[in-house]
């Protein structure tokens, strides 16, 4: 399928979404079903740089903050002039989407460089240094927390939330547009390759640092833009929720539980995890909703390791078990060299 | 300025006491990131495990921490080999540790989380022990005895550790390992079970550490979280599975914490091993004595 159909038959599934949750006619599937978007959009971004490249990248909660705390700045900004209802969320959302891609970017750079582990050892301590930078920041309320007043209605929509749920929804459908976009393109099989085997890839001809780079800018930017509504969702802000890994282990367990090769893992895993999840909360306890997340992520990493999209070609088309998208690797012995690393080092 | 002196000298006392308690968190990790190459997200989360069963102990049957932390070593070498022969089996088998290896060690780390605050709550806990509350005063020194008796025995772990890996046979099975598995397996060694061997003593370095860690601070299961960036940029600064720059890179960055804490406010603290982290990585990837 060419770009152009599958974007037009996306924005079609999303208006029927939205029109199915309008007839529903209580605001609660907004509000759920808005978490449920955002998740979908983290996943796609998480994926684009973990399942496409294998960089696994544990900050997602602080690109994802990075975004929101944008909003919050510029509400606080402009706010004094009775003007903060009228800046519209996609504005928001290409502010927070550019700070958290020059963020993305820099971390890259300066660890993209090295093995695989550093970029995701540094991703763990990222969160905690912006956390500390926004705690001693008080403009954007610092350990105490922003409030940000959430407008009533917005216009032609009616209840905010519905204005917050369209606009995710649109944000959505273009991060799954870019990421099968990049999937099919020369940059997503440089992806792969780098995947694949980063050594084989540098020796042949792929430019991996550009590749990673723009994967992690592109990740980061996205996890940025899910971000900026945030505030306006919440209405109280705090740094030590918006920066927690709980944001993190949901955004790797997703696409990891879905399928992280293609598109559409993450779309089906943010959707069902996240559904779970809420039902969950409800029902339950949140405590138990991140159990049931990390025993659901262990499980499929080592029972399924391809997802359910795997599972399904499985079971469909009786693909080869060991095809895992890796080397191929012996199942009688151990392999004989050690991988020296999660990556292989590339010239620095 | 003699008062100004005071807190200076005091403040660099109190962080080489923290770094040495950092080192014994750090040292785990160092075994299984520095030399096994095993991302091991978890390390934390073990630690507070310890930390809990440290106080189950205490609380129920008054043993000390850091004797229970002792008697717990079997068990959390268990517990390692257990997790490494999944990790074996699941993931360096097929050649998946990089992005799937990773996400096991982040589950698990979220299952020991939530397990045990299902279990205990989210109160923080403490141990109750004679060297906790007293403190000594040389000079104009104060050396609070709750972080003085960790850092000890802290030393006297990595101490034995380091012996363990130079003078043993199994340690230089484990220093091997990380260079050539053919050459070793050549010697009629198997690797996998030097690894299991390796991984098992790096989980149950955290038996210990979690005890250190209850008896510096309350404790509740999420606090974990805040050492994570800490204790891989000390094994990164101090050259990745060095035990020797380990403890170096541990007081370094012990000090430099709490200088910051001291002169600009707590608040700060915790940027100090990113910053330390990103400068390593940097300008100095092989860290202070990088092998």
């Amino acid at each position: 399928m060419r770009t152009l159909p599958f974007l037009v038959i996306s924005l079609v599934v999303a208006g029927l979404v939205f029109a199915g949750a309008l007839a529903v006619g209580n605001d609660y599937i907004f509000f759920a079903g808005y978490v449920v978007l955002q998740y979908v959009v983290l996943s796609t971004a998480w994926n684009i740089l973990g399942g496409y490249c294998g960089y696994v990248n544990f900050g997602t909660g602080a690109f994802f903050a990075l975004g929101a705390y944008s909003t919050v700045a510029i509400y606080n900004l402009i706010g004094k002039n009775e003007l903060s209802h009228v800046i519209p969320i996609p504005v928001l959302m290409l502010v927070g989407g550019i700070v958290s891609g020059i963020v993305g970017f820099g971390m890259g750079y300066l660890t993209l460089r090295l093995r695989g582990a550093f970029f995701s050892i540094a991703t763990l301590a990222l969160a905690v240094v912006l956390e500390t930078l926004i705690v001693n920041w008080d403009y954007v309320g610092g350990s105490r927390g922003a409030y940000i007043l959430r407008p009533e209605n917005a216009p032609l929509i009616g209840s905010y939330v519905r204005y917050l749920f369209l606009t995710m929804l649109l944000l959505a459908v273009g991060s799954l547009v870019i990421a099968r976009l990049i999937e099919r393109s020369r940059l997503g099989y440089g992806m792969a390759t780098i995947r694949d085997d980063e050594l084989a890839a540098e020796a042949s001809g792929v430019p991996t640092l550009r590749v990673k780079l723009i994967a992690t800018t592109i990740s980061g930017a996205l996890m940025g833009m899910a971000g900026a509504p945030f505030p306006y969702y919440i209405g109280y802000l705090q740094p030590d929720s918006t920066f927690a890994l709980d944001y993190a282990i949901n955004a790797i367990a997703m696409p990891l539980i879905g399928g992280t090769s293609t598109w559409i893992g993450p779309l089906i895993g943010a959707i069902l995890l996240d559904s779970l999840q809420q039902l969950i909360t409800v029902t339950i306890s949140s405590a138990v909703n991140l159990l049931i997340v990390g025993c659901l992520l262990v499980a499929f990493v080592i029972l399924a390791p391809n997802g359910i999209v795997g599972l399904f070609q499985k079971y469909f088309q009786h693909k080869d078990d060991d095809f895992v998208g890796r080397r191929p690797a012996s199942l009688d012995e151990p392999p004989a060299v050690a991988p020296s690393g999660s990556a292989p080092e590339s010239p620095a | 300025m003699i008062f100004s002196f005071d807190l200076l000298t005091n403040a660099i006392v109190s962080g080489i006491l923290i770094g040495g308690f950092y080192a014994a968190m750090a040292s785990g990790v160092s075994l299984s990131f520095g030399i096994l190459d095993i991302v091991n997200i978890a390390h934390p989360a073990f630690i507070i495990l310890g930390s809990y069963a440290a106080y189950m102990m205490n609380h129920d049957f008054g043993l000390d921490p850091i004797l229970t932390s002792i008697i717990m070593l079997p068990a959390f070498y268990a517990l390692g080999a257990g997790i490494y022969q999944i990790y074996y089996v699941a993931f360096e088998k097929r050649g998946q540790e990089s992005l799937r290896g990773l996400a096991f060690f982040f589950g698990l780390l979220f299952i020991t989380e939530v397990t045990l605050v299902l279990y205990f709550g989210v109160d923080y806990r403490d141990v109750e022990a004679s060297y906790i509350g007293p403190t000594l005063h040389l000079a104009n020194i104060d050396i609070p005895l709750r972080i003085a008796v960790p850092c000890l025995v802290s030393l006297l772990l990595i101490a034995a550790l380091q012996l363990l890996l130079v003078r043993s046979f199994i340690g230089r099975a484990i220093m091997a390992v990380a260079q050539d598995q053919l050459a070793l397996r050549l010697m009629a060694v198997n690797p996998i079970r030097i690894k299991r061997i390796a991984f098992a003593i790096s989980i149950a370095t955290a038996s210990i550490a979690g005890a250190f860690l209850i008896i510096i601070q309350p404790v509740e299961p999420s606090v974990g979280r805040d050492y994570i960036g800490r204790i891989f940029a000390i094994c990164v600064l101090g050259g990745m599975g060095s035990l020797p720059g380990t403890v170096i890179a541990a007081m370094l960055i012990g000090v430099v914490e709490s200088l910051t804490s001291t002169f600009y406010g707590p608040s700060w603290a915790p940027a100090v091993s990113f910053g330390f982290l990103l400068l390593t990585l940097a300008v100095r990837p092989a860290g202070l004595l990088g092998r």
